[in-house]
């Protein structure tokens, strides 16, 4: 068994188109994600017990089940209810929701890595709850948080072939559709792979650069 | 008679710092020599090198008469072995500044488990060994606590008596007080003042207190910039330097 | 809810190989990740650098394509695995890959003091590792390891997709035959949650049992 280099060359655009809707998909559900998330801190955090307490279980069944499980529910149940949703829709919804529960751990650790003592100082000096959050907490809150964010997009970015299960012409669909008319995988499978390596590979210093952009003069290196 | 901890023409870098530089220290067997200075002054390095914690960049340290980091090989000297390390190991115990106890251990199991896997006692002699050292330094009551249930003195005893578990000629202790409140200092000193009673034992003391100086030591040596200043019995060194340096670090220390 | 009650063995064989899957994949996982994370902190370069190129390359590609690889790719290599050793192979050695981070990072958090009081008392370097270290990194690794078995039960319902009847497999062609398809995702997605629950109950149990008498804010 050989590689063919020039089937590679032939099948090459097919995957590249479908590596566009990849990085789609992936963009579209993080940005999905940051609002699920923030959605999800936020109910976490209220006063009232109940709300407090289905946000929670609603991150914790997120985080839980298979993603590939909940896109079949968008998929299959959601019609029932008169929602259709396009494939792709449906998917990066599923992506967003999934995900938007790592969000959320995301942000309420940055939130809890703030020390009680800058609260009490912001009370002290008689800052409103929301002036408190956004002068004093946010701006000590994000940069820990900005990193954990990179590592959600790089997970979605691998989880986005689930999608294909749901017909989403992604990289992985694309692959496995060449395998399958042509009886020839390696290939196309291998390619895949490969070009999931070099997009994880480079997003790497893309989220490094953004991090260090968003840290604070104090605590750079 | 053969000094037991013996330091020739030692030098010892961290980076482009150095540290000490061709000092050379000796102390008697059973000698108890206490170690002032400011701090970075070369005093912990010297405990650390004794512990094999700090490797030595040129010359020599002798304990009890054999070569800590080299052997000697006739006019060769060889890199050391484990086996070299081992040996010298089992001469030498230390107490640190932040008792580092074992945490998943009880404070009978701390003291115990080294005589147990290490010199290879039976489990029922390594921990009739700990509990006698542990009633000794007070702890008779409190053999299953762990360390985070002790307080600070009560944790830098057990890390006494688990390091006397082990028999050592030279007993090392690094700012052992320091990282305690002021109350519990006492306690503390009552233990190394009752070890001191040992005639064999020599012992090496870092301190920043000049109680456990005047209470402890044979002889006080003054560090300053990795060489020794001053030395001579605590009612010299402390009481009536001669030195200047000696004279104003005593000053800064007296105000704290 | 009649047609999971009518379903119920199909199901049922569904999460016995979910199960199966999972268990599998998790100790290759545990083993993977113990192999590489002691790897990548040796002195050695040669036990270093594979540990390395293992690590990046299994959690640069997708888990997806892993499988698909082992499942399409390798017959071709003239090695033909079962669907069942794909599985098992593709889950335990991505997550293994992201479980050498976690015990890396827990022998790192023994504080430095740990090891010197072991040196100190004329412990060996094993029995330092063994008898000091590992414990103390052990309770550190424990619910770090829960969240990973959990993330291994939810990659598990990718087998579904190279033909293996897993709880997501039984689903789905339930699916395809019947339109009334909410009650059997509802429950095929608590079964998934429930059993999940079991996973970090245990994982909590053993941290537990790791901390007796250790508090954490202490010393």
């Amino acid at each position: 068994m050989e590689f063919s280099f020039d089937l590679l060359w032939e099948i090459l655009p097919q995957l590249l188109r479908a590596t566009v809707v990849t990085i789609e998909a992936t963009l579209a559900g993080f940005a999905i994600s940051l609002i699920v998330g923030l959605v999800m801190v936020s109910g976490m955090r209220a006063r009232q017990r109940w709300l407090r307490f289905l946000s929670r279980f609603a991150m914790e069944f997120l985080r839980a089940t298979p993603l590939l499980v909940q896109v079949y529910f968008l998929f299959f149940v959601l019609p029932g209810f008169g929602i259709t949703l396009s494939p792709f829709l449906t998917g990066v919804t599923a992506l967003g929701l999934h995900y938007g529960a790592y969000a959320a751990e995301a942000y309420r650790a940055g939130l809890e890595s703030v020390p009680r003592g800058q609260w009490e100082a912001a009370v002290s000096l008689n800052y409103s709850r929301l002036a408190a959050y956004r002068h004093i907490v946010l701006p000590q809150a994000l940069p820990p948080i900005v990193p954990s964010l990179g590592n959600i997009a790089i997970s979605m970015l691998k989880d986005t072939p689930i999608l294909a299960a749901v017909t989403v012409t992604e990289l992985m669909f694309v692959a496995n559709e060449i395998g399958s008319e042509r009886f020839q995988y390696t290939e196309p499978v291998t390619a895949a792979a490969l070009i999931y390596l070099v997009l994880s590979l480079a997003a790497a210093p893309l989220i490094n650069f953004i991090d260090r952009r968003l840290r604070p003069e104090e605590t750079r290196a | 008679m053969m000094p037991m901890v013996r330091f020739e023409n030692v030098t010892k870098r961290f980076g482009a710092t150095v540290v000490l530089d061709a000092f050379d220290f000796e102390a008697a067997r059973g000698e108890k020599v206490v170690l002032i200075g400011p701090s970075g002054s070369g005093k912990s390095t010297l405990l650390r090198m004794l512990m094999t914690l700090e490797r030595i960049d040129a010359g020599m340290v002798m304990i009890d008469g054999e070569a800590l980091w080299y052997v000697r090989d006739g006019a060769d000297v060889e890199p050391v072995t484990q086996a070299h390390l081992h040996h010298m190991r089992a001469k030498v115990g230390m107490v640190f500044q932040h008792f580092n106890l074992f945490p998943h251990m009880t404070a009978l199991q701390n003291v115990a488990n080294a005589p147990r896997h290490v010199l290879g006692k039976p489990k029922a002699e390594a921990e009739a060994l700990a509990e006698m050292l542990l009633r000794k330094v007070g702890l008779g009551d409190k053999l299953s606590s762990y360390p985070a249930r002790l307080s600070g003195g009560q944790q830098q005893r057990v890390a006494i008596a688990r390091a006397m578990a082990m028999e050592p000629k030279v007993m090392l202790f690094d700012e052992v007080t320091s990282a305690l409140d002021p109350e519990l200092v006492g306690e503390v000193l009552d233990v190394m003042r009752a070890l001191s009673v040992e005639r064999d034992l020599t012992m090496l003391i870092v301190t920043h207190q000049m109680g456990v100086a005047r209470a402890l030591a044979d002889r006080v040596c003054f560090f300053e910039k990795g060489a020794i200043v001053e030395q001579g019995p605590p009612e010299q060194v402390i009481d009536d330097p001669v030195h200047a340096r000696t004279q104003s670090f005593l000053r800064a220390v007296r105000l704290t | 809810m009649q047609i999971v009650w009518e379903y119920r063995q199909l199901l049922l064989g569904g999460v016995r190989i979910t199960l199966i899957v999972t268990v599998l994949a998790a100790v290759v996982a545990v083993l993977m990740s113990f192999a590489s994370g002691l790897a990548r902190e040796s002195r050695h370069r040669i036990l270093r650098v594979p540990a390395i190129i293992y690590v990046e390359l299994f959690r640069g590609t997708s888990l997806l394509a892993q499988l698909f690889w082992l499942f399409f790719v390798l017959p071709s290599f003239g090695i033909e695995l079962p669907a069942l050793a794909c599985g098992v192979l593709a889950i335990g050695l991505c997550n293994g890959a992201y479980g050498s981070e976690i015990v890396r990072g827990a022998l790192r958090s023994v504080p430095r003091g740990q090891r010197e009081a072991a040196i100190a008392l004329n412990y060996s370097p094993a029995q330092s590792f063994r008898l000091i270290v590992l414990p103390q990194a052990a309770r550190v690794m424990a619910p770090l390891f829960g969240s990973l078995f959990i993330e291994i039960l939810k990659a598990s319902s990718l087998v579904s997709l190279i033909t293996l009847p897993d709880l997501t497999f039984q689903a789905k062609n339930i699916i395809l035959v019947h339109l009334n398809t909410t009650a059997v995702l509802s429950t095929v997605l608590v079964v998934y949650f429930v059993i999940a629950l079991f996973i970090s109950g245990g994982a909590q149990r053993i941290e537990r049992a790791l901390s007796r008498g250790v508090d954490h804010t202490a010393g």
